[in-house]
């Protein structure tokens, strides 16, 4: 009999299926688990140093860059906690917007997740579906900010400026036949929420078709059912939130339970799994994309009939339109003071959370009565569930340690921070 | 909501007596502030009493506050912050404890939320906290082989070392930083703006906070 050793296996940092930089050092016994040791901070940035040594505003574009791909959640946790320390509350329209963008962003950030996951498990259209949706979704983006991901849309008292009236048009080029132009251009002659509308009628169609090519499919089921089941009392424990909380069986929703913005006055339910294993995680996210646009399209519905500001008239937080500044000295002071020194904080400490596509996306703010932060700390869902990979993967196959890191949904840029 | 964090803040106070330093409401928020030797006993009984049972330890982080408030900050130089959340019974808790000395030290709530596992390896790493009896307290977050903690106050933010590519040597370097530290815009303190009392009660408990520290 040959002795046989265990060994040590490097997945990463720059394995397709670790989802950006993750280095694990698995320890194997054959091809089984023995211990997984995830190393993290290779897109270690030191977020939160950087936003101390700023005024407010211009961190909210660094929380667009922490989790990627769901850019406005981010944001929202983070203007929610000024908010909360300055003691005000957006415009009513506001809210709406801000919830309608973030149920954007929840689509945005499944489709990825679920692209990329079923790539790594082997279904390689799912991918190819999935990005062509999230092209729409971006449209979205893009038509509110400028940017296609890093919006800086939301700012404390409200968003930057209110839904556009028309959408941007594709311009005939060589590369494509005028048909196809006008075709793509059909459903972005009206307004925004026109092109919003017109997703959200045809996106519970797309979801049926992911279902047609996953849900039943047996080597989808291999591979997700039975695989990295977490208890409901490990889950808790581990300090899992979101849908990584919800798969195994625990119905918690922040959106539902300590409701902010306009969740409240929103009709939507919380999918929640049974087994707690890849798969049943896997459905409350299709799940949640369903009602995902169902806030959406109540949302749309509501700004339709409700037009009205979308941020506060106090130019010591929101800057002066720049007309007036042409003419009036103090909107002038009011522009140069905001984008100088920017506001102050009064002294003291808050943590707001927002229910992320990921889970509790948390900011704890501490402030001194400064221009700047004194401390911000992002708590950031993915590193719960990545500190659970040994847990969730000892005693599975290799195989099995890339579909435990999809159903993770990890992205570095927020675990990293 | 605040009424019902009111009541929590009174039940808290009932049940561990002159082990906590303060319990204070603000912004509809329960902070709790106790002392560093009764940290494990307070974290064990927060989540098993069915009054309280927080189940989740969502987050655990450090606080610096060398330079708080201009450096007049006159109580221990760090704070270990934990947030506490109950599935059960939907409310939230915020745990402080300060601590001084060098290398800080605390004891690991590891073994009553294995989420803090990753939480103060982090804390470790970005503050130089160490945490007593934790399973495996490295560093998470910076380089292998990285020297100091870079979330201190007195760490620049530029840092120390720069790496880079050396031809000759055909690897990676590390060498002094050669650019010079920038601030364009300087931290400024006031307390004469229109938001400035919109947390008055908020602000008197801070202070009352530090006294009591």
């Amino acid at each position: 009999m040959p002795e046989i050793k265990n060994y040590t296996l490097n997945f990463g940092p720059q394995h397709p299926a670790a989802h950006g930089v993750l280095r694990l050092v698995l320890e194997m016994d054959g091809e089984v688990i023995e211990r997984a040791d995830p190393h993290v901070g290779l897109l270690h940035r030191g977020t939160e140093k950087l936003a101390e040594s700023k005024p407010y505003n211009q961190s909210i574009g660094y929380m667009d860059r922490l989790d990627y791909v769901s850019m406005m959640c981010n944001e929202h946790a983070y203007v929610m906690a000024l908010e909360k320390m300055l003691g005000i509350e957006a415009p009513v329209r506001a809210q709406y917007i801000r919830v309608m963008f973030d149920e954007i962003t929840r689509l945005l950030n499944h489709l990825m997740w679920l692209g990329t996951h079923a790539l790594d498990v082997g279904a390689m259209t799912m991918f190819l579906y999935c990005f062509r949706e999230r092209e729409d979704l971006m449209d979205m983006y893009e038509a509110v900010s400028g940017a296609r991901m890093h919006a800086t849309y939301y700012r404390p008292g409200g968003v930057y400026r209110d839904l556009p009236d028309a959408m941007s048009q594709h311009k005939y080029s060589k590369y494509k036949s005028k048909k196809e132009i006008d075709k793509l251009n059909a459903a972005r002659s009206g307004s925004l929420l026109d092109y919003i509308e017109d997703f959200t009628s045809r996106f519970p169609g797309y979801v049926d078709d992911y279902e047609t090519l996953l849900t039943d499919n047996r080597i989808w089921k291999q591979r997700t059912v039975g695989i990295g089941v977490v208890s409901p009392e490990r889950a808790q424990q581990l300090g899992f939130t979101g849908p990584m909380l919800r798969g195994s069986g625990i119905e918690w929703d922040l959106r539902k339970k300590q409701p902010y913005e306009v969740y409240d006055k929103m009709d939507f339910d919380i999918p929640v799994g049974v087994e707690g294993d890849c798969y049943d995680r896997y459905l409350v996210r299709i799940e949640e994309m369903r009602q995902s646009n169902r806030i959406i399209k109540q949302c749309i519905e509501w700004l339709r009939a409700n037009p009205g500001p979308v941020m506060l008239e106090d130019h010591k937080l929101a800057p002066p339109k720049r007309e007036e500044m042409k003419g009036d000295m103090e909107s002038l002071i009011h522009h140069f003071k905001l984008f100088t020194e920017g506001y102050h904080l009064p002294a003291g400490e808050a943590y707001s959370a927002i229910e992320h596509p990921k889970g509790e996306f948390g900011i704890y703010l501490v402030s001194d009565g400064a221009n700047k932060p004194y401390r911000l700390k992002i708590r950031a869902p993915g590193y719960a569930h990545l500190a659970a990979m040994h847990e969730m993967s000892e005693g599975h196959m290799l195989a099995d340690v890339v579909a435990i890191i999809g159903t993770m949904d990890v992205v570095f840029g927020e675990i990293d921070r | 909501m605040s009424d019902y964090y009111n009541n929590l803040a009174a039940r808290v106070r009932e049940r561990f007596g002159d082990r906590i330093s303060d319990c204070h409401v603000a912004l509809d928020e329960l902070n709790v502030t106790i002392d560093k030797d009764c940290v494990l006993p307070v974290c064990e009984a927060l989540r098993d009493d069915a009054d309280f049972s927080f189940g989740e330890c969502i987050d655990v982080c450090g606080v610096d506050y060398l330079e708080y408030g201009n450096g007049d900050w006159e109580g221990p130089r760090f704070a270990v912050v934990y947030h506490l959340l109950s599935v059960e019974h939907n409310h939230r808790l915020r745990l402080k404890v300060f601590l001084d000395g060098e290398p800080p030290i605390i004891d690991s709530v590891t073994g009553i939320w294995a989420s803090a596992n990753w939480f103060e390896r982090e804390t470790f790493d970005l503050f130089g906290i160490v945490f007593d009896a934790h399973p495996d307290l490295r560093r998470i977050l910076t380089d292998y082989g990285f020297v100091g903690h870079p979330f201190r106050k007195d760490f620049p933010l530029i840092g120390h070392v720069e790496m880079r590519y050396d031809e000759e040597q055909k690897r990676v370097v590390y060498q002094p930083v050669s650019i010079e530290p920038r601030i364009n815009q300087p931290r400024i303190i006031r307390d004469d703006h229109r938001y400035a009392d919109r947390m008055t009660e908020g602000e008197s408990e801070a202070e009352g906070d530090s006294a009591n520290a």
